[in-house]
């Protein structure tokens, strides 16, 4: 089987009603290098283990919200709406809604 | 008589580590072995020991779908992929060992305009770099498998097809352990069962591994361990742009051969082979999110399933028989990460996605030549980790993006 995950809106739900949107990255600077942002563009830390990322509730309330899952099991261990993110970490923009899950 | 039953060692059991090796290969699959492989019979480079976390073949090497073509979208990638197909059709001969590779034609349906615009430009890429590959029209797909459902009453019509007559599928575990075997016939070393726990440096070159069977020095390593490429390339504070996902496959009950081609279909994420057992092979896309958690999911097999009846309505019927998962290291351009790294010495070959498996002995040759001459080959040079801190990437996406 796949696994839930516990939208902050509608509460769990199967992860194919979601978008997943990678893990939560650091902005570069105010005005980076080519390095910096092509770093901050392309790589990631893929970790094994817990890890906070985006997600969307692309076929629920279109909600954007992180999440904290534990990579090697999928065991999801915390669900937050974007909002409540105090360091100004923005939710990606509207046009970075990714395509709806090939499965 | 007795013969027969005898049990033929396919390499030496794994002995005790030395403590010290030129070249410490990570991650016992086609990359690795044949990593060694090459190293040891174009380079005389014999002094190698290939560590494996588990049993030889049992990531990527071993749950892959084992179709082998080279009708890439980039002339980077295409010339890549077609010198591996070239290397696979002399590697049974080699290894002196039956790979069981069949070039029976590979098929990318186009169900859209948009989708037979891409498939020309492949085709012309293709052609330039002398790979037989052309763009057909339904009656052409319909002459080479008649079994297709080509009726224009369904979802997604076919208006016709990329075929790569070229494309085949080989029996990965044979290559797994031909080239095992041709590396232990070398002199190289395999150490099954054997984790890699740490990586040693000293003023920016690796100086040695650590190992849960103890600790080697070299002067070189290759990582060549797919889902877990970052997990590796952690220990040498190499960052790699890489997330990891799974991919699923599963198989029907063997059936008497019917599908004489390959059949993939981007727009459904599926892909259709029989196997030399008769069973239906089907794979499809990889699972957006990342994990390093491989278990098999069911909306993947509901989802194929139902992809796979538009193809073929006759399989309506017939049974699952097994279903799988394997870890795929991502990269964020479709190509691989292959080459050096700024920490002298790691070696890594990375960022293989869904078509690792196909390039093995490319990979092989490229990578011990590069360890030998020190230099980087030219056939790899776009495929080195710095450009994606330069931003130069090589994109596969048109003709990578369905794991085929």
């Amino acid at each position: 089987m796949s696994f839930l995950l516990s939208c902050p809106n509608c509460g769990p739900r199967d992860v194919n009603e979601f978008a997943y949107a990678g893990e939560v990255t650091s902005r570069p600077a105010e005005r980076p290098s080519v390095r910096e942002l092509a770093t901050y563009v392309h790589f990631r830390r893929n970790v094994a283990g817990v890890q906070q990322e985006w997600w969307f509730h692309r076929f629920g309330c279109e909600t954007w919200f992180r999440a904290e899952r534990d990579t090697r099991t999928n065991a999801v261990l915390a669900t937050e709406a974007a909002h409540a993110e105090p360091d100004g970490q923005a939710a990606p923009a509207e046009a970075a809604v990714p395509d709806v899950p090939a499965v | 008589m007795r013969d027969i039953f005898r049990t033929r060692r396919m390499w030496r059991p794994r002995g005790e580590l030395k403590d010290r090796y030129d070249v410490v290969i990570v991650g016992g699959g086609s990359h690795g072995l044949a990593t060694a492989y090459y190293l040891a019979k174009n380079h005389g480079i014999t002094n190698v020991a290939v560590l494996e976390q588990s049993y030889i073949g049992s990531g990527a090497a071993g749950r892959n779908t084992t179709i082998v073509r080279s009708n890439y979208r980039t002339p980077e990638g295409a010339r890549f992929y077609q010198r591996s197909v070239e290397l696979y059709e002399r590697l049974s001969r080699e290894l002196d060992f039956n790979l069981l590779f069949s070039q029976q034609g590979h098929l990318t349906l186009a169900h859209s305009d948009r989708a037979l615009i891409t498939m020309t430009e492949r085709a012309e890429v293709n052609q330039l770099l002398g790979i037989d590959s052309r763009v057909v029209g339904p009656p052409e797909v319909a002459r080479l498998c008649p079994e297709l459902d080509l009726s224009h009453d369904v979802t997604w019509p076919i208006l016709g097809a990329l075929y790569h007559p070229r494309g085949g599928i080989i029996r990965h575990d044979a290559v797994v352990w031909g080239l095992a075997r041709g590396a232990d016939r070398g002199g190289v070393e395999i150490h099954p069962y054997t984790e890699v726990t740490g990586i040693e440096r000293s003023n920016g070159r690796v100086t040695g591994v650590r190992t849960t069977r103890g600790d080697i020095e070299c002067d070189t390593i290759v990582s060549a361990t797919a889902g877990w490429s970052t997990l590796v390339a952690d220990l040498a504070d190499v960052r790699l742009p890489i997330t990891t996902h799974i991919l699923q496959a599963f198989v029907t009950e063997p059936l008497k051969p019917f599908l004489d081609v390959i059949v993939v279909s981007s727009q459904m994420h599926v892909y259709v082979s029989q196997t030399d057992r008769g069973e239906i092979l089907i794979g499809a896309e990889i699972e957006p999110y990342t994990t390093y958690r491989g278990t098999s999911t069911f909306p993947f097999l509901e989802y194929s399933a139902r992809h796979v009846l538009e193809l073929f309505p006759q399989l309506e019927n017939v049974s699952v028989l097994r279903q799988w998962t394997g870890l795929c290291d991502l990269s964020p351009d479709y190509s691989p990460i292959l080459g050096v790294t700024e920490v002298d010495g790691f070696v890594v070959s990375a960022g293989w996605g869904t078509y690792g498996f196909k390039a093995a002995p490319i990979v092989g040759t490229t990578l011990a030549e590069l360890i030998s001459t020190g230099r980087t080959p030219e056939l790899i040079a776009p495929f080195t980790l710095e450009r994606f801190y330069t931003d130069t990437l090589v994109s596969e996406l048109a003709a990578a993006a369905v794991s085929h």
